[in-house]
């Protein structure tokens, strides 16, 4: 705790202790307006995204979207919220009633926690933990749980299969995730989120480890269930997935769960490979760093909406063979060629050496050679992929694809 | 000796967590509500190591116990047909397995916790300090010649022996 | 902030994150109607009646996943440290990452051959 009051905002627990407050007590009232603060945020913004979720895919769609409750639409989450409050919420027989009320809690707590470790500015961050990234795996693989929950205590065969589903792709892509948090974590030398987006001052890691960032992005994706790995929701083959049951307001919280999921998935990216709250002016006017972060999560959030809308859902065997043996292999190699080539850097004094860490063009020399680097290993992983391709291909031509004896293979493998 | 102070208070949440998760564990008929029971003594597990300013091996705890063989756990009881609805705990050797535990329970309480309890343990009065081993020190002993490189690489090779060995089992279960 | 500070927070900060979704729950019990009847609480198929024990067996499958994905795992968590400390280290410590990341390949590699991976 700074010992000195600058201002409310900022230092909330000194400035109470000079206006004179018991210490303890200050200190608790700072900690509490900090958590308020932190976890009241994802609350309100998700009634925001829930609006942009349902324009942006009318848009897509060619329809106008919500327009009747509020100005352009803007009130229709708010009466949704309120609709689903007041509807009338069944428990299925035979459900265990205790798992099946804590699952949509338990969903939504795990990604709320989340947002306790991102820094919004230079000062403004919930707390700056020093094993911060392994804190957001740790605590993002509580969600899973939820999911497992849900499913089994549904007391239904659809219910419990989709978790088990769910189960299979979440735990399978957060593989190549952690493999991907690892690269901003080497480079900067440390887990603290603040500390690895200081050292992207002088240079986005994006630029270091490109692929990385690619795949922390599709790996992500697929953690929050969105398409194409929307599984979760996969009404055609499950009726809906692990949340058959589910209705009112235990199912909205389910969804508000995935929304700021998807957003969380935006601003850890953006904090992790494109500088955070990095950007011009920021150490003058610490409050421009939320813009910053909020404008590069944006951008990340509105991608992952295009995906979804344009998009079609894959298959669960083709979703555990594409991790598994594509992107598992590649966050590898990714891995290996990101720290060979960054010790190469090191050792041949390419680095900025101590003090120019801050200066972008110090850092040119160093990001080209492995940007450089990762654009080759990203040419030969496409050629590979384009050469199993072919071949492939020229198999399925000379054999039939799917016969209906394998047709009735995989209906009964189910 | 215990002052009232808000570790102490977290200590005794966690002391709750992890021992009634260990006794509903144990005591439930259910195998599901088990693992889950298993998760909260888990969760406790992870708090006493923050409270050891270890956060390091609590987000360990978290991610592997808890992420990882719970959903294991989960899967495998759900692979046991019906054992999910067991109604009757059919254990007739209970006797056996407590004896086992009190056993266990007093070489713990003799071997590890009456050497720092009281006046022939360590000082008590020693605060606890945030001068601990970083993660980072961490790192450096993993892949030091002269420190912990062989541990390191033969852990990788002991898990590379659990995944075939348990590959071998699964496949051999599914052609019977 | 001390460690134990930053880690009161995150106490704190559970406590709070676990109230706001049990918030809407408990207006929500307030004030929606309960009006239950047997066919309500049917459980959902399609509106057929649900046939037999829902807890069935499941494949091996899943199990095989959650092994390979828990030595994984295992492995991340080594590799984190490893990571930190990377900056200090010379090519000796390299090489010792790439072993043991080339040890688990192997096992990638073995479970890929064996089938272990296929959904199938």
């Amino acid at each position: 705790m700074p010992t000195q009051c600058l201002d409310i905002l900022n230092t909330p627990a000194a400035c109470l202790i000079s206006s004179g407050i018991d210490p303890g007590l200050a200190e608790f009232i700072g900690i509490l307006l900090g958590v308020l603060a932190v976890s009241i945020a994802p609350l309100v913004i998700v009634i925001g995204l829930i609006w942009v979720e349902r324009k942006f895919a009318a848009r897509v769609q060619d329809r106008i979207g919500p327009n009747r409750v509020g100005p352009l639409g803007l009130l229709q989450t708010v009466a949704d919220a309120l609709k689903l409050i007041t509807k009338e919420d069944i428990t299925p027989a035979g459900a265990d009633r205790l798992i099946f009320n804590l699952a949509p809690i338990v969903a939504v707590t795990s990604v709320v926690l989340m947002w306790a470790v991102i820094p919004f500015s230079p000062y403004h961050v919930g707390v700056d933990l020093s094993i911060g990234v392994l804190y957001v795996a740790a605590v993002g693989s509580i969600g899973t749980l939820a999911i497992m929950m849900a499913g089994w205590s549904s007391n239904n065969k659809y219910a419990l299969l989709g978790a088990f589903r769910v189960v299979a792709q979440l735990v399978s892509y957060e593989v190549p995730m952690v493999l991907a948090l690892l690269i901003p974590v080497l480079l900067a030398g440390s887990m603290s989120i603040q500390e690895i987006v200081n050292s992207q001052r002088g240079m986005w890691f994006f630029f270091f480890s490109p692929i990385a960032a690619i795949l922390l992005f599709i790996s992500t994706q697929a953690e929050a269930g969105r398409a194409p790995f929307d599984l979760i929701e996969a009404e055609s083959e499950l009726v809906a997935g692990y949340n058959i049951e589910y209705s009112g307001m235990k199912f909205g919280l389910f969804f508000a769960g995935e929304f700021v999921h998807v957003l969380t998935n935006g601003l850890m990216l953006a904090l992790l490979f494109f500088g955070g709250w990095v950007g011009p002016f920021v150490d003058d006017a610490p409050l421009l760093g939320v813009v910053y972060l909020f404008a590069k999560g944006a951008v990340f959030y509105v991608f992952s909406l295009l995906l979804r809308n344009a998009l079609p859902r894959v298959r669960i065997d083709q979703m555990l063979a594409f991790n598994w043996k594509f992107l598992v292999p590649v966050a590898i190699v990714n891995l290996i060629v990101t720290a060979g080539l960054w010790m190469v850097v090191r050792q041949l004094g390419i680095a900025p050496g101590a003090g120019f860490e801050n200066d972008f063009l110090a850092n040119v020399p160093a990001a080209a050679i492995m940007f450089a680097g990762h654009l080759l290993l990203g040419g030969i992983i496409m050629t590979m992929v384009r050469n199993a391709g072919r071949r492939q291909r020229a198999k399925d031509t000379t054999t039939t694809a799917l016969t209906v004896a394998d047709d009735q293979k995989m209906v009964t493998a189910q | 000796m215990l002052e009232l102070n808000p570790q102490t208070i977290a200590f005794f949440i966690f002391a709750v967590f992890g021992l009634g998760g260990a006794l509903g564990l144990v005591t439930t008929r259910n195998l599901i509500h088990s693992a889950l029971y298993l998760i909260l003594s888990l969760f406790g597990g992870a708090g006493f190591f923050v409270l050891l300013s270890a956060p390091f091996l609590a987000a360990v705890q978290v991610l592997v116990y808890i992420g990882a063989i719970a959903i294991l756990f989960i899967f495998a009881v759900m692979l046991t047909r019906g054992m999910t609805r067991l109604k009757e705990v059919v254990n007739r050797q209970w006797w056996a397995s407590a004896a086992v535990g009190a056993i266990l329970f007093a070489l713990l309480l003799t071997g590890v916790i009456l050497p720092v309890w009281g006046d022939g343990g360590t000082n008590p009065n020693q605060p606890p300090t945030d001068l601990v081993a970083t993660t980072e020190d961490l790192g450096v002993a993993l892949v030091d010649g002269n420190q912990y490189v062989l541990p390191f690489l033969v852990s990788s090779l002991l898990l590379t022996g659990a995944m075939i060995g348990a590959i071998v089992v699964a496949r051999d279960q599914e052609v019977s | 902030m001390n460690l134990i500070n930053e880690w009161a927070f995150i106490g704190v900060f559970a406590a709070v994150a676990w109230i706001f979704p049990t918030l809407p729950l408990v207006v929500s019990w307030v004030f929606r109607p309960k009006r239950a009847n047997a066919i309500k609480l049917q459980t959902y198929e399609c509106g057929v009646e649900t046939v037999g024990d829902t807890w069935v067996q499941f494949k091996v499958q899943y199990y095989l996943y959650g092994l390979v994905f828990l030595v994984f795992d295992v492995e991340l968590v080594f590799l984190f440290p490893w990571a930190v400390a990377y900056n200090r280290l010379d090519f000796f410590a390299f090489g010792a990452g790439l072993l043991f990341v080339f040890l688990l390949t192997d096992a990638l590699i073995y479970a890929w051959r064996k089938k272990a991976l296929e959904w199938l």
